[in-house]
Formats: C-alpha cells, sequence, structure tokens
C-alpha cells in the first residue's frame, strides 16, 4: 500500500502546478457585477478623478500655490471677463490699462493663455476680436446679470478716474489696508496681477480653482480619514460584542447607548473642546470618535448571525482559536457590509467636515476646505460674488452624488441576495 | 357546483417547455417538453431530485413563474378542465388560484403570517374566495380546522402559527387550501420537513381528504417511499425529462427506466442491507449494481470501548420574570457506549436532543452533568488546553452542507487550515500532498483544491466537509443529520463513502438522524431518544425486529412503506 502511495506521488505532478483556472471569489464576482452596472461605472470614474486630484495636490504637484494672491481682490472668472472696478487696482503698473476701455480684452489676451487652459475657448464664446472692445462689453451682458449695473458704475469710475482705488466694495479700504501691510512684507515687488482667473479669485485674490482643488484635498481627506476610523472602532467593537455575546455585548450596549444618547453635535463641540486644539487631525480624531455607533451595531448584529452558523461551528470543532473564528474565519464574511459602512460613512463625513467648518469649528483658518469656501461665501455673495459659491458647491455635489451612486453600486454588487445572481 | 362533462382528465400537459434567461446569453432549460396528465379524482405523484425541474412545473401550472427571466415555449399546453391556462392574465389565473387550484408548500412555518391568527388567516381565504363574512365564515373556519384534525378548534382557532406545532401549522395550512373545495391540490414536499409520526398523520390526512372531496392531488416529492402509500400515479423526472410513468403499481412492481430502478433501490430499506448502496451510475451505465450481498452488523459485549458516556445532561436556562430561570433540559441523563470501529446510531423526533447530544460531545456546548470517558480521561472535565488534543480525535460533520463550509475560503484553505492548527505534517508542501491524497480518497478532482464551495454540489460540499474531519485522521466521527439534505442518490453515495471509510480507518460513528432506514442502513447499535432521554438502546437489528418501548414501535410504524406494505 504504501509503495502503491509512493508512485502515485512520484506519478502526480507536483500539487502547486495542476493546471486549473483561477475561481472567482466574492471580490472578482462584485467586480464583474459592478463593471456591468453603467451607473456605477460612471461614478466610480468621477470618485477616482477626484481621488487622482486630492493625490496630486496632496503631493503638491498642483494647487501647491493656492495660498498666492494671483490676482486682482475678487477677480471674476476668466469666462466672464474682468471687472473694471472690481479688483482694486493693487499694482499701480496696471491701473491705467484697468482704465481704458480696452483694458478687458487687454487683460484676457495677455493673460489668460498663462492661467487659463480654456481662455482660447472663451475669448472666442466671446466673440469679440481682441480689438473690438465695445461688442465684448455687449456680449458679456448676456452672460453676467450685473453688467448693467456695473457698466453704470464703470461709467461714473472712468469719469472719475480710477486710479483713486474708489470701489463699491465697503470693505475695500480695510482690505487695501490690510493688502498694504502684507504686500510690503511678503513681496517686495508685487508682480503683477490677473484681472480674471479661470474661475474668479477670492477677497485676497487667490484662485478660486486652486483653492476649490485643496478644499477637495481636505474634505475628502478628513472625510475618508475619519471614516477609516470610524469603521475601524465600529467594526472591532462590533465583533467583539457580537462574537463574545454575554457580559460583553451588555458592556458594549450600555458605551453604545450613553455615547448615542448625546445629541450628536453637542458631542463633537464636546470632544473639540477637549482636544484643545483645532486642525485636520483633531477633526479626523472627532469624527471618528463619535460615528462609529452605526456600524457598531450593523456589525454586532452580523456577527451575532453568524456565530452560530454552522461553518464556524466547524471551525471550533477543528480547534480553531475564537480570534481565529473571529477574525478569519467571520470577518471575511460580513466585510463585504464594512465596506458599504466605510462608503456610506465616506459620503457623511465630508458632509459633516464642510458643516463643521462652515461653523468654524473646523480646519484650522490657514487650511481650506470647502466648509471655509462656503464659509466665507457668505459674504461674498451680498457683494454678488458667487464663483466661490459655486465653485465649493459644484465639486462638493459632484464628489457627494457620485459617492453616494457608487456605494449604492457596490452594494448591489457586494449582495448577491439583492441581485439573485451569486452562490449557488 | 355547476354541471361539467366528467370527461377527459382534470388536467392536461402537453408538450411543456420552460426556459429561465440567466443572463443576456445564456438560457437554462428547466424543463424540456413534458406531457401527462391529471386524471379526476385521483393522486399524481411528482418524484424527482433537486433539479428535475418537478417544482418548476407545479409553478407553470399554478402560473406562479417569474415573468421577467421564464420563456415558456409557445408549443406548450396546460389545459385545466378544458380551459388553457397559459394565455390567461394575471387577475384570471389569480382567480382559479383561489377558486380552482390551491396549494401546500414545504414549510409551513414561513407560509403561515405569524402575526396574525390561524382564524383569522382561514376566514380572509374564505371572504376573498367565498364571499363569507362574520358568523359565517367563523363557523366554516371551524369545520375546516376540525376536518384537518386540530384538536379543540373552538380554542385553537384563536391561537398564533407559532403557537402551534410544525404538524399542526402544516394542517392549518391545509385547510386554507381546501377551503373553497378546489378540484386541484398541489402539494409541493408538504411532509419533507415533519417527524416521521407527524409525515404519517399528514399523508393519511391528504389521501383522506382527497377522497371525502373528490378532488385531484398532485403530489410533489423526492421521496418514492412517501409516494407508495398514496399515489395512483406517478411520474417519475430527471433533469427536465420525465423518465417513466404509469400507474403506481406498474412504477412500484414492475419499473421500466434504469433511474426509477435506481431511485428505488438506492434508497436503505429496512428489510435489506447491502455491503454498498447501490447508487444510480450502477444502472445508468455498467453492469449493474455490486455488493449487494447482506452485511453483517451488531455489537458484541467483548467489542472494546472507546467512549464511554455517563448520566450526560445539558439544560438550557431561559429568563423568567425579573431574578427567575427556567431550567429547559434537552439532553437528561443520558448513558451510552461507543464501540470502536463500530456505528451508534441516534433516532430520534425533532427536539429529541439528539443533536445535543453530539454537539455536547464535541464541547461546541458544555455539558450540565456527566462525564464522557474518551480511554478513561473524561473529556468533559478537561481544561480547553487539555481538550486540545482530544478534539482532533473526535470530529463532527454537519447537516446542511451548504452552510458549514466557509464561503470565502477555497477548498484548499478549507483542508489545510485544520492540519495547521494543530501542527500535521511538517511543511505547507507536505501539507498539500496530504490534501490532494484526501481528495482522492472522498472522490473528488485535484482541480477542486482552488475552488470555492459554491462552485460544488450538495454531495461534493458533504465529502469536502468529511475530508475536513479526516485531515485530523480523527477516531470518532459524529455525524449530525449529514446526508438528511442531500438527494436520495446523492445518499447513497456518501453512505457508501462513510461506510467505505470506516472499513479502512476504523473509525467510529456516532450517526444521528431522524431516518430510521437510514439508522438501520449504518448503524449496529441504535439509540432511540424522546425529549431528552433515552428510550432504549439496542443492537441494530434487534432493535427494528423487537422493538421493546411503545415509543420506538410508534416511530417504526410510521415509516413510509414505499409499494410493497400497500
Amino acid at each position: 500500500m504504501a509503495i502503491n502511495t509512493a508512485t502515485l506521488k512520484g506519478m502526480r505532478p507536483a500539487p502547486r502546478e495542476i493546471p486549473h483556472t483561477v475561481s472567482p471569489g466574492l471580490w472578482t464576482l462584485a467586480w464583474r457585477r459592478l463593471r456591468a452596472d453603467r451607473v456605477g461605472m460612471v461614478s466610480l470614474a468621477i470618485v477616482v478623478a477626484f481621488l487622482i486630484l486630492v493625490l496630486l495636490s496632496g503631493t503638491g504637484i498642483i494647487a501647491k500655490d493656492w495660498s498666492k494672491e494671483v490676482g486682482t481682490n475678487y477677480a471674476p472668472p476668466s469666462f466672464i471677463g474682468a471687472d473694471i472696478e472690481g479688483g482694486t487696482p493693487a499694482v499701480p503698473g496696471s491701473a491705467p490699462a484697468t482704465a481704458a476701455p480696452g483694458a478687458e480684452t487687454l487683460a484676457s489676451t495677455y493673460r489668460s493663455p498663462v492661467v487659463d487652459p480654456i481662455g482660447d475657448v472663451i475669448a472666442e464664446l466671446k466673440g469679440g476680436k481682441p480689438a473690438d472692445a465695445p461688442a465684448v462689453a455687449g456680449e458679456s451682458k448676456t452672460v453676467d446679470p450685473l453688467a448693467d449695473v456695473m457698466a453704470d458704475i464703470k461709467k461714473d469710475q472712468a469719469a472719475k478716474g480710477a486710479a483713486e482705488g474708489k470701489s463699491v466694495d465697503p470693505l475695500a479700504d480695510v482690505m487695501a489696508d490690510i493688502k498694504a501691510g502684507k504686500g510690503t512684507s511678503a513681496a517686495p515687488a508685487a508682480e503683477a496681477r490677473a484681472a480674471t482667473l479661470p474661475f474668479g479669485g477670492d477677497k485676497w485674490g487667490r484662485d478660486v480653482l486652486k483653492k476649490t482643488i485643496k478644499g477637495s484635498e481636505t474634505s475628502i481627506f478628513v472625510g475618508i480619514a475619519s471614516a477609516i476610523v470610524a469603521t475601524f472602532i465600529g467594526t472591532l467593537f462590533g465583533a467583539l460584542a457580537g462574537y463574545y455575546g454575554k457580559w460583553v455585548d451588555d458592556a458594549f450596549n450600555w458605551f453604545y447607548s450613553v455615547f448615542n444618547s448625546i445629541p450628536y453635535l453637542l458631542l463633537i463641540l464636546a470632544v473639540a473642546a477637549v482636544l484643545q486644539q483645532k486642525g485636520m487631525l483633531t477633526i479626523i480624531l472627532i469624527l471618528g470618535l463619535t460615528g462609529w455607533t452605526g456600524v457598531f451595531r450593523l456589525i454586532r448584529a452580523e456577527y451575532l448571525k453568524h456565530k452560530s452558523r454552522e461553518y464556524v461551528q466547524a471551525a471550533d470543532a477543528i480547534g480553531a482559536s475564537n480570534n481565529r473564528r473571529m477574525f478569519i474565519h467571520i470577518f471575511p464574511n460580513v466585510s463585504h457590509v464594512v465596506l458599504v459602512q466605510l462608503s456610506i460613512l465616506v459620503v457623511g463625513f465630508i458632509k459633516a467636515e464642510v458643516i463643521l467648518s462652515f461653523l468654524g469649528f473646523g480646519v484650522p483658518v490657514d487650511v481650506v476646505s470647502w466648509g471655509s469656501m462656503l464659509n466665507e461665501a457668505q459674504n461674498e455673495l451680498i457683494l454678488g460674488k458667487w464663483w466661490q459659491l459655486v465653485a465649493a458647491t459644484v465639486a462638493m455635489a459632484t464628489l457627494v452624488t457620485a459617492f453616494s451612486l457608487f456605494t449604492d453600486a457596490l452594494r448591489d454588487a457586494l449582495d448577491p441576495k439583492l441581485k439573485g445572481l451569486a452562490g449557488h | 357546483m355547476a354541471i361539467e362533462p366528467a370527461t377527459g382528465p382534470l388536467v392536461r400537459v402537453r408538450d411543456l417547455r420552460v426556459s429561465f434567461r440567466l443572463d443576456k446569453e445564456t438560457l437554462f432549460e428547466a424543463v424540456k417538453g413534458i406531457s401527462f396528465d391529471i386524471p379526476r379524482n385521483s393522486t399524481v405523484a411528482l418524484v424527482g431530485e433537486s433539479g428535475s425541474g418537478k417544482s418548476v412545473t407545479s409553478l407553470a401550472l399554478l402560473g406562479l413563474l417569474p415573468p421577467e427571466n421564464t420563456i415558456i415555449h409557445p408549443g406548450s399546453r396546460v389545459e385545466f378542465d378544458g380551459r388553457e391556462l397559459l394565455g390567461l392574465s394575471r387577475a384570471e389565473l389569480r382567480d382559479m388560484r383561489g377558486a380552482d387550484i390551491s396549494m401546500i408548500f414545504q414549510e409551513p412555518m414561513t407560509s403561515l403570517n405569524p402575526v396574525f391568527t390561524v382564524g383569522f388567516q382561514l376566514e380572509e381565504v374564505l371572504k376573498l374566495h367565498m364571499g363569507l363574512t362574520g358568523s359565517k365564515a367563523r363557523k366554516r373556519a371551524l369545520e375546516l380546522l376540525d376536518e384537518v384534525g386540530i384538536p379543540d378548534p373552538a380554542r385553537r382557532i384563536n391561537a398564533f402559527p407559532s403557537q402551534m406545532s410544525g404538524g399542526q401549522q402544516q394542517r392549518v395550512m391545509i385547510a386554507m387550501a381546501i377551503a373553497c373545495e378546489p378540484k386541484l391540490l398541489i402539494a409541493d414536499e408538504p411532509t419533507t420537513a415533519l417527524d416521521v409520526t407527524i409525515q404519517k398523520q399528514i399523508l393519511d390526512l391528504i389521501s383522506e381528504l382527497q377522497k371525502r372531496h373528490q378532488m385531484s392531488v398532485l403530489f410533489i416529492t423526492h421521496d418514492l417511499s412517501v409516494v407508495g402509500e398514496i399515489a395512483d400515479y406517478v411520474v417519475v423526472m430527471r433533469h427536465g425529462e420525465i423518465r417513466e410513468q404509469g400507474s403506481a403499481k406498474a412504477v412500484f412492481e414492475n419499473p421500466q427506466d434504469a433511474y426509477t430502478k435506481a431511485l428505488l433501490l438506492c434508497r436503505p430499506q429496512l428489510e435489506r442491507r447491502p455491503v454498498r448502496l447501490p447508487v444510480i451510475e450502477d444502472f445508468m451505465q455498467g453492469p449493474g449494481p455490486a455488493h449487494l450481498e447482506e452485511r453483517p452488523r451488531g455489537i458484541a459485549p467483548s467489542d472494546p470501548i472507546i467512549l464511554d458516556v455517563k448520566n450526560l445532561g445539558k439544560s438550557f436556562y431561559s429568563r423568567e420574570g425579573l431574578f427567575g430561570k427556567r431550567e429547559f433540559k434537552a439532553v437528561d441523563n443520558v448513558s451510552f457506549q461507543l464501540r470502536k470501529g463500530k456505528t451508534l446510531g441516534v433516532v430520534g423526533e425533532s427536539g429529541s436532543g439528539k443533536t445535543t447530544v453530539g454537539l455536547t460531545l464535541m464541547r461546541l456546548h458544555e455539558a450540565t452533568t456527566g462525564e464522557a470517558l474518551f480511554e478513561g480521561r473524561d473529556i468533559l472535565a478537561m481544561t480547553p488546553q487539555q481538550f486540545m488534543d482530544y478534539k482532533r480525535r473526535i470530529q463532527i460533520i454537519f447537516q446542511n452542507p451548504y452552510a458549514s463550509l466557509n464561503p470565502r475560503f477555497t477548498v484548499g484553505q478549507i483542508l489545510i487550515e485544520p492540519m495547521t492548527i494543530h501542527g500535521i505534517g511538517t511543511s505547507a508542501q507536505d501539507r498539500t500532498e496530504l490534501v490532494f491524497e484526501l481528495l482522492h480518497k472522498v472522490g473528488l478532482p485535484e482541480v477542486s483544491f482552488y475552488k470555492y464551495p459554491h462552485e460544488f454540489s450538495g454531495g461534493q460540499r458533504q465529502r469536502i466537509a468529511i475530508a475536513r474531519c479526516l485531515t485530523l485522521k480523527p477516531d470518532i466521527l459524529i455525524c449530525d443529520e449529514s446526508v438528511s439534505a442531500l438527494d436520495v442518490s446523492v445518499q447513497a453515495q456518501v453512505l457508501n463513502l462513510l461506510q467505505d471509510l470506516q472499513d479502512e480507518f476504523g473509525l467510529s460513528y456516532i450517526f444521528i438522524s431522524h431516518d430510521l432506514a437510514v439508522v438501520k442502513h449504518i448503524s449496529d447499535e441504535v439509540m432511540v431518544m424522546n425529549e431528552g432521554q433515552v428510550v432504549e438502546v439496542q443492537n441494530a437489528d434487534e432493535l427494528y425486529r423487537n422493538p421493546r418501548e411503545a415509543y420506538t414501535q410508534r416511530l417504526l410504524a410510521a415509516i413510509p412503506k414505499g409499494w410493497h406494505a400497500s
């Protein structure tokens, strides 16, 4: 018999080299299902595009100099064209040019190719040859609802002499002072400032597009990082409570109930107060430490369900330890729930970060996020400077919608019961 | 009732072809052009294993197939009382379903709504289809409950489904099904989920009602032995085709088709115990079954004892009131001995505590009282560390092969894991080699190593589960209803495998099952349990020939006898 087996072994190819097709596991199957879902794939592409943006901006490849004041105050988006009064002409050299009737086209022809990739298109849209100044003014009327008013003001100012720097902005004087202070300390010879920026400028003439990219970085990073923290805590607690049951479960449930009985915002403020200093890390901790409860309930229920399944009993029978059963046997079977929860939390926490920063409990002033942009936009709207609001809102809405749709697609792809396709 | 032409069969199925759309390209043909009749006032049994298309056929009759992914081929005809059913609208079908055709399902627990009383649910049916309301509906509901044999119907009519036993729930389902005096009752595996004694009662009830109401019954089952007692006609299906049909007498006494012959013979029988059970393949290809000679069974007092269980007890506690506890004795004072290399069969109805015995010996539950001496050492009193060595030597195979394998592990991972935990084999290479040998042993191809459990059928999965136990080279194998979830033909294969392994390795089995025929086939000694206690322990042959206790006698009397007994 022994000889027999030995010869058999010798004749058989080494076990690992047996020809076989790789059987698709859960993730492969889920990916196949996801790929068939058009909405899911489009939203995934958008989410990935945002993530790439975050990566590029995080490594400083793009939007590194977002805080540089490159444009005039409240420089309007290039596709609208520069206001004559809009920016206080902080740079004396450019003042006469601004005052001249053709300044607008000048600015766009000279500067937009540098900063604005779509400048040419916009120039075409405007339909004006550079020399054809009146035509441009006429065109811009249709774009900008405030153009008439502006035009009136412009005329006034042109008459008075714009060099005085008088403006409609009530804060402009103060700004000018601040700037003057800044200007002297930071950049001795302020470079020429653009009258328009691709998507406009903010109060200090910072590029809104770059700000939005940098803000995306902050918001998305905070959202993902805090979601990971919260999911980790929730999963760990849920696994322990659900698996061990009895007093362990009771203890976690009491903790959970106490935690959940505190109004959410107050809890966040309390944690913020305890952690003292403001910063990205703080806000990640705040959101992570307060947001685990939903995951906890869900994972606990999953573990309760799975621990009495026969495959776990079978693992017990072959002598697998508690940890092994909990994390090597059960966890892969609930990991899809964890992933979907993570995805839901990311969306929630991005919104939470925006709210916190909007209310001023979020990121510190020297960091930009969508929330702080929206906060700034409050005041700007009064002045009709809508671009910062639009930039932040569009970016946020796009990402959150795409992420939510992706989460739905992910859940459909991972939950075979909904589709009735997988398994046996 | 209106005057009807009582000519021709009640249901005429002609060339019924049903396909399912699996995805954009693939079609799966579940029923491949079958034709049969259901005559008036008779019982037709539709018999087949899983995947035979028998349930699809019944759903097609009822118009219950999901229209989104089902294609019924244009040539198909299903006539009910002369009326074509396949072209009917949903509303028309719904009316027919209530009044002319009704159905009972396998699981009464999930078919009844748990939040309404059974009386309410019965009256609802009467109101919808018969227009009965108020006291009239009440009166009729009471009559129906009385007719299906619910004791004290006036009181039980206000009970919720959960307050009734499984058998009573199935009776209520039957009462609802016959409430409107249907012409056709479709019973889809109505007794599969029930204990053998209850099964007998329900079968008697269905057959009695069929005669009294002069209706026709389409009885769908995988178990030919159940059919023998009640069917007038038998239709045997396999892979969407009809293999054989005819009167019950003809099919049972003189089966023409090889598959029918196989089905009749591969199920363990009480009278005979072949060395190897015949399997389908023996009939479909090859010369026919071999090794049909009788296998001797039984134990002698001189056989060495490997496991000696004394006064085993397991109680569960439920909270009652604020501080109170209520004790439920699942296993009470159970003692038995397992002989080396022999099989101890444990039989009992659900709730008898037979599964708890197995789980307690594995220490998947901690025992409340008693001891289990394994080679003289009490494994129930050991610390978990001490028990670890013994854990390897007692293994368990669970009932449901779909649930007992981790769906995220490949078969290779499933089989290597126990060896890693217990340090069997010196290297990964060594273990892999061992796994390949075991796969060979349980009759699975080597590529199985790389596959996931969901790519296997039920019988193959049970082989994987058996291989997992064998990796540890156990001395005792507990089989907890290990073949109950399998088709008859697969059951025979797995039973043969277990027998081969016992012959080769001298394993000792504790074989837990509710199926007395299977237990008779595989056991040397049989222990009958009821309500947590041992009723009697006997040599297998002796127990089936001369049961001492009244309970055992009742249990044996309820076994479906197939055709020969009736």
